[in-house]
């Protein structure tokens, strides 16, 4: 039967580091994660010199403490417990008062700010406070404009170096973006934002419909479904926004329905739906459409493709051959298709593979149930359900540190873009206005 | 030129296999969270009704029948209250209705509907086409549409009776093109209801095909879940919304 821990120990850092802190997770926690410790981080407020703005300062901090505390390795002290006195440079770090009793904290990420002109500078350390003579572990200034857009930078900016010092190597997600559709211009265009709901602007300007985007693997365009007129008929095309220019980079047009853009983790390659020769099977060519292959050859709909990131030598698509949709897995050239058995009936569809190509998140609709999101590890088909009972959950795209996943969800009445940790925690709502779904997020 | 008297049949569907969606949605405590495993629960109960005919005159007899499993109580309304768990009966509606089935067992509950489209005694043929009705009028009066059931692109027998009344049109005005829209209701995959719509619009061409049409006077293109007829979450709307759409090319 479905068994979660093996696949908990297949995600590998994060998820068990999770198991101890947020409530009502007691699904989650049986036996998993033995012996890990998360590492506790103290956050003060930095010191404002120069004539900083206070606003800017709450941004930062806002913007900080959220970054650290949804990034799924570490666990936040909270403010009551810190030392009356809060450095603002390593030389003031008393290292003791931050190490005892009530604090107990492993790190602390501290610093300053200071505005010199228009710029704002924030002087970031972040020091292992049970190692007094030990190297700083970070020290840097992060320097922008002084305004609330550029705190936020400036604060993702250092999230995502302690990040990366805390978790191995693996860099943090503060700074990535996700492509997603909205109705808010009264079309569904395709908008981006950044991975915490800020920064949301409009991409496309087709005021016609799109849907479906992907970024490119180097995060310079998004592959999308447009609906444009080819030989006299609005019907469904592929697109790419190019973020570089702000406009459209031309892909030839096809007859009949054409959607559901994937690249391949080079960028040079395209997998998509066509029904270009009667029924809707997939084709792979180049990023300029080029060299076209019909890579599916079975009667009924054939979509949803997606490589495996990490070898670019394999597919994952919906198709429904056998009646109900469900995943198939083929190599990219089409051969050795096998169906991904689930172990119920259903409607499985929109697959998204994680970053290391060993998991597979995707929306499931149960016989008797709603859509959900789950995840199985393509190795052993072991699988993890990780919403229930909130709405219609769907389309789920991994973030590229492994450990977060974007989806929408009905769950507060209108469509709207959440994220959550891969374990099914912290969900996290990052739209309210319109309708918005189809998250894709960044692979950078 | 004559053209064929069209009863305005509005909505003549047989909601066919209908699977207990209304019922199956059971929320549990808000707040708990996800197992890897569901508990074991008594199944959702399914059902389906038919009927046949399922468009008729003022008075005829129409056919309900119905299958359920894991129901324990059936009940058919309008007029024909508590049923066994399968079988049919015969009714007959003045006026059009929708019959609904509610199967009930220890697993939830589900419903199905039939409608039954009850209109006058056809029209005589209607008069020749005069300058007074336009093509865009006889088209809207002889090309129908074709409804399909869930997560399906078979075509249903009404189905095939639209397009059958459909290709008689377009072999009497062999000038008109059709481009067919494949619709799907809004539930579920954007992408993979793009690929269902097209499907759709292509089950419609291939069977006019048969009828004798030449695949040169018809295109198709899916519009996924992106515009639907209806918008609200009722089967009957769903119903509404899956569908091949004829609209007349220029």
């Amino acid at each position: 039967m479905i068994k979660k821990l093996a696949i908990v120990a297949a995600l590998g850092i994060a998820f068990a580091i999770c198991a101890g802190t947020a409530s009502a997770q007691d699904w989650f926690k049986t036996g998993t994660g033995l012996g890990v410790t998360k590492a506790r981080v103290a956050v003060p407020e930095f010191a404002i010199r120069a004539a900083t703005p206070p606003a800017l300062e709450k941004t930062f901090h806002d913007v900080l403490w959220a970054d650290l505390d949804y990034c799924g390795i570490l666990e936040l002290v909270s403010p009551s417990f810190y030392p009356t006195q809060v450095p603002s440079q390593p030389s003031e770090v008393k290292f003791a008062d931050w190490a005892s009793a009530p604090a107990n904290t492993y790190m602390l990420a501290y610093g300053n700010l200071s505005v010199e002109g228009t710029n704002l500078a924030a002087a970031g350390y972040l020091s292992d406070v049970h190692n007094p003579t030990a190297p700083i572990a970070l020290q840097k200034v992060y320097r922008g404009p002084a305004t609330d857009d550029g705190a936020r930078k400036l604060a993702h900016q250092f999230a995502d170096d302690i990040v990366g010092r805390l978790s191995g190597g693996a860099a943090g997600i503060a700074q990535t973006q996700i492509a997603f559709v909205s109705n808010k211009s009264g079309n569904k265009e395709i908008w981006a934002m950044d991975y915490d709901g800020g920064n949301q602007h409009q991409l496309t300007h087709l005021k016609s419909i799109s849907l479906t985007p992907r970024w490119s693997p180097d995060a310079t365009r998004v592959a999308f479904t447009c609906y444009v007129p080819f030989r006299g008929i609005t019907s469904p095309q592929i697109c790419i926004y190019s973020a570089a220019s702000d406009r459209l980079i031309s892909f030839p047009r096809y007859r009949g329905s054409n959607s559901s853009p994937a690249w391949s983790p080079d960028g040079s390659q395209l997998a998509f739906m066509s029904s270009q020769g009667g029924d809707p099977e997939i084709f792979i060519s180049d990023a300029n459409g080029g060299s076209m292959k019909k890579v599916t050859f079975a009667p009924g709909v054939n979509t949803s493709p997606a490589f495996n990131p990490k070898t670019g030598k394999q597919i994952v698509f919906v198709s429904d051959r056998a009646g109900d949709p469900v995943l198939y897995l083929a190599n990219s050239d089409g051969t050795d298709v096998q169906k991904l058995d689930m172990p119920d009936m259903g409607y499985v569809v929109d697959p998204s593979w994680s970053p290391n190509g060993q998991l597979l998140a995707f929306s499931w609709r149960r016989p008797s149930g709603n859509f959900d999101i789950y995840i199985m590890d393509i190795v052993n088909r072991q699988l993890v359900e990780l919403t229930r009972d909130a709405g219609r959950n769907e389309r789920p795209s991994w973030a590229p540190d492994g450990r977060h996943i974007v989806f929408e969800s009905t769950r507060n009445g209108k469509r709207q873009i959440w994220s959550m940790l891969a374990d099914g925690s912290m969900p996290r709502q990052l739209t309210f206005e319109g309708q918005n779904e189809s998250p894709s997020w960044s692979t950078k | 030129m004559q053209v064929r008297g069209s009863r305005q049949i509005t909505f003549a569907l047989g909601f066919m296999a209908v699977l207990g969606f209304l019922g199956g949605c059971k929320k549990q405590v808000a707040g708990s969270r996800p197992s890897s495993a569901p508990p074991p629960s008594s199944a959702q109960p399914t059902v389906s009704l038919n009927a046949s005919p399922t468009s008729v005159k003022s008075g005829d007899t129409v056919t309900l029948s119905w299958t359920s499993t894991d129901a324990t109580d059936a009940d058919i309304e309008p007029g024909v209250g508590k049923v066994a768990l399968q079988g049919s009966t015969p009714v007959n509606p003045t006026d059009s209705t929708t019959y609904t089935i509610t199967a009930t067992g220890p697993g939830g509950s589900a419903t199905a509907t039939a409608r039954v489209t009850v209109g006058a005694a056809p029209a005589a043929a209607p008069p020749p086409t005069s300058n007074n009705q336009s093509m865009s009028e006889l088209f809207e009066q002889n090309v129908k549409d074709a409804f399909f059931d869930f997560n399906k692109s078979d075509l249903r027998t009404d189905a095939r009776e639209a397009l059958t009344r459909t290709a008689e049109f377009l072999r009497s005005y062999p000038q008109v093109r059709v481009t067919i829209e494949g619709h799907c209701d809004d539930r579920g995959s954007t992408e993979y209801n793009i690929g269902l719509g097209e499907r759709r619009a292509q089950a419609a061409k291939n069977y006019l095909i048969s009828l004798g049409i030449t695949a040169d006077r018809m295109d198709t293109v899916s519009w996924g879940k992106e515009r639907p007829f209806c918008t609200e979450q009722t089967e009957a709307c769903w119903q509404e919304n899956r569908r091949a759409h004829f609209v007349a090319a220029h």
